[in-house]
């Protein structure tokens, strides 16, 4: 009797949830349908998107075409790097790159159009576009990726996929946590918004570097504060069994859970602090 | 004559105050610019001592050069392709343009350089003088190479205005043009030497590059100001870059014309 209850209640609360989640699935798939509407403009993003990732790969291939090796690395490991923080990034990209746009609704004064609506403001910006082109810089990351991890003597154990998962997983919570954390200091920079970019598309770059050539006050911004680093270079130095350079040892790449928690609690504080500091648009 | 002229130097001048009232905009482009600029450095730095300290002519001391001068361009150079006047040709405000007693392309050109000129006070200077400090960057000492480069900047300025004036005109035709400013950003940024200077491409790519007009926006310029292949290679860089904004010019001007015909304004 007593545990027909709990399933009972189990399941109202399934359906209270799912009742909770229904305005936002519903603004999602409508984006997501009306980006695929115009099909040549579609086809068009899809492979823009598409040479956005090759050209980014092209950049780091030619320096290889130099050297052969790179902060410790080959151009076949450094693919790894390259495709895990790629992949995260196009990923976090697609579902949270659109809080790029606050600023433009900060001056014209539409985010208090969002104050109108019962649910959390921040969610609703989050839900309110997905980006699908970026799935076209997805695939190259997780193709550059698939050929690193195929090419680059990586032992097949249940510690390289649980590294493998656990650093795909929290890259993708790092970057979009940057999204947030950048979201909510767009409240106080406005016309100052490339300066965000510094540390979001900067830390991008910096993510599919090999940390190993970074000066000392790099490693502390983003080894640590921003932590790019977690991203994709520790945990691949990580599987890959390499010596990590100083101040960013190789046990570190377990720690990529820790960075993303990390991230998202600096975005949250952040994203608290601006709305609090919001006056609204005069409206 | 000097009318015309006089008119042209007022939308510079307009131009460069524009962009003066976004200060704070523009302390955000120099802290992404000194982000950037440290971290091409690291990889850079670690490509040409992996080289064994030489690379195409780099070493670490010109390689710095190379990443401080082309972030202090890059707030003054279009290397994103967007611009006010392909928004004007899609929403057919453009009409309105082509009303004044002023030529379209020189009128938007000159009011995009004066924009650029200004960026370089805040952005430009400010990323050079930040790069000599922390890393030490290597500059020539005759004042031909400065002469030439003061040359060389303005010019990759002007065709980099008259390249994106391209893409808003192809909007005469296209209406929308994002798929190429898209592509513009793309082969620019790659191909113009942005974040790999193209010496060190391999020789098929070195071609492909210099076969277009994007090294002549970035590239061109900081080899005549580092002094890289002497006096005579500067000068004839400058060349190469006069050569290409004659012919960037010539296309838009053409195009101008076509799109002008083709223009058809709905409404009244």
């Amino acid at each position: 009797m007593g545990s027909t209850g709990t399933v009972e209640a189990g399941a109202a609360e399934t359906a209270g949830l799912r009742e909770k989640l229904r305005p936002y699935r519903a603004v999602l798939a409508s984006r997501a349908r009306s980006q695929r509407a115009y099909r040549t403009s579609f086809v068009l993003d899809l492979a823009s998107s598409l040479l956005v990732g090759l050209v980014e790969l092209a950049e780091v291939w030619v320096l290889f075409s130099n050297v052969t090796s790179l902060g410790g690395m080959r151009f076949n490991q450094i693919l790894l790097v390259f495709g895990m923080a790629d992949l995260g990034f196009s990923l976090a990209d697609l579902s949270f790159g659109h809080l790029d746009n606050l600023p433009d609704f900060l001056r014209a004064g539409t985010l208090d159009a969002f104050y109108l609506r019962p649910q959390p403001i921040l969610l609703q910006l989050i839900t309110s576009d997905i980006s699908l082109r970026r799935l076209a810089r997805a695939a190259v990351g997780a193709a550059a990726l698939g050929i690193g991890l195929a090419t680059a003597g990586v032992s097949w154990d249940p510690r390289t996929v649980v590294l493998l998962a656990l650093g795909l997983v929290s890259g993708y919570a790092t970057f979009a946590a940057l999204f947030v954390w950048a979201a909510g200091l767009q409240f106080f920079l406005l016309d100052g918004e490339e300066m965000t970019n510094a540390f979001v598309y900067g830390g991008r770059y910096a993510a599919t570097q090999p940390a190993s050539v970074w000066s000392r006050p790099l490693k502390l911004i983003f080894g640590f504060f921003f932590p790019m680093a977690f991203t994709a270079y520790l945990p691949t130095v990580t599987i890959l069994g390499l010596p990590g350079p100083d101040w960013l040892p190789a046990w570190l790449g377990w720690c990529a859970p820790a960075a993303a928690a990390w991230s998202w609690l600096m975005g949250l504080l952040c994203w608290r602090w601006g709305l609090r500091h919001y006056q609204g648009g005069g409206g | 004559m000097r009318a015309t002229a006089r008119v042209y130097w007022r939308l510079l001048v307009a131009g460069f105050r524009r962009q003066s009232a976004y200060r704070l905009a523009a302390l955000g482009g120099l802290v992404a610019n000194l982000t950037f600029g440290l971290l091409k450095v690291a990889v850079l730095f670690a490509t040409v001592r992996a080289a064994g300290g030489q690379l195409h002519g780099y070493n670490t001391a010109s390689m710095s050069t190379y990443v401080w001068l082309s972030q202090g361009l890059l707030g003054s150079v279009n290397l994103h392709g967007r611009t006010d006047l392909a928004l004007r040709v899609k929403d057919g405000q453009v009409a309105v343009d082509f009303l004044r007693p002023v030529d379209l392309q020189a009128g938007t050109i000159a009011t995009e350089t004066g924009g650029s000129l200004f960026a370089l006070i805040p952005r430009g200077l400010p990323s050079v003088l930040v790069g000599a400090v922390t890393v030490g960057i290597q500059l020539p000492n005759s004042p031909v190479f400065y002469l030439l480069g003061a040359i060389s900047v303005l010019l990759g300025i002007v065709i980099s205005a008259a390249t994106v004036y391209l893409i808003a005109v192809a909007g005469f035709w296209l209406v929308e043009t994002r798929g190429l400013q898209i592509l513009y950003m793309l082969a620019s940024g790659f191909l113009g030497g942005l974040f790999v200077p193209i010496a060190l491409f391999p020789n098929w790519l070195h071609i492909v590059a210099t076969a277009t007009p994007f090294p002549s926006i970035m590239m061109c310029p900081i080899d005549v100001l580092s002094g890289i292949g002497g006096a005579g290679g500067a000068a004839e860089l400058v060349l190469t870059q006069l050569a290409w904004l004659t012919g960037v010019v010539a296309v838009g001007q053409l195009l101008t014309r076509a799109g002008r015909r083709r223009l058809e304004v709905q409404g009244g």
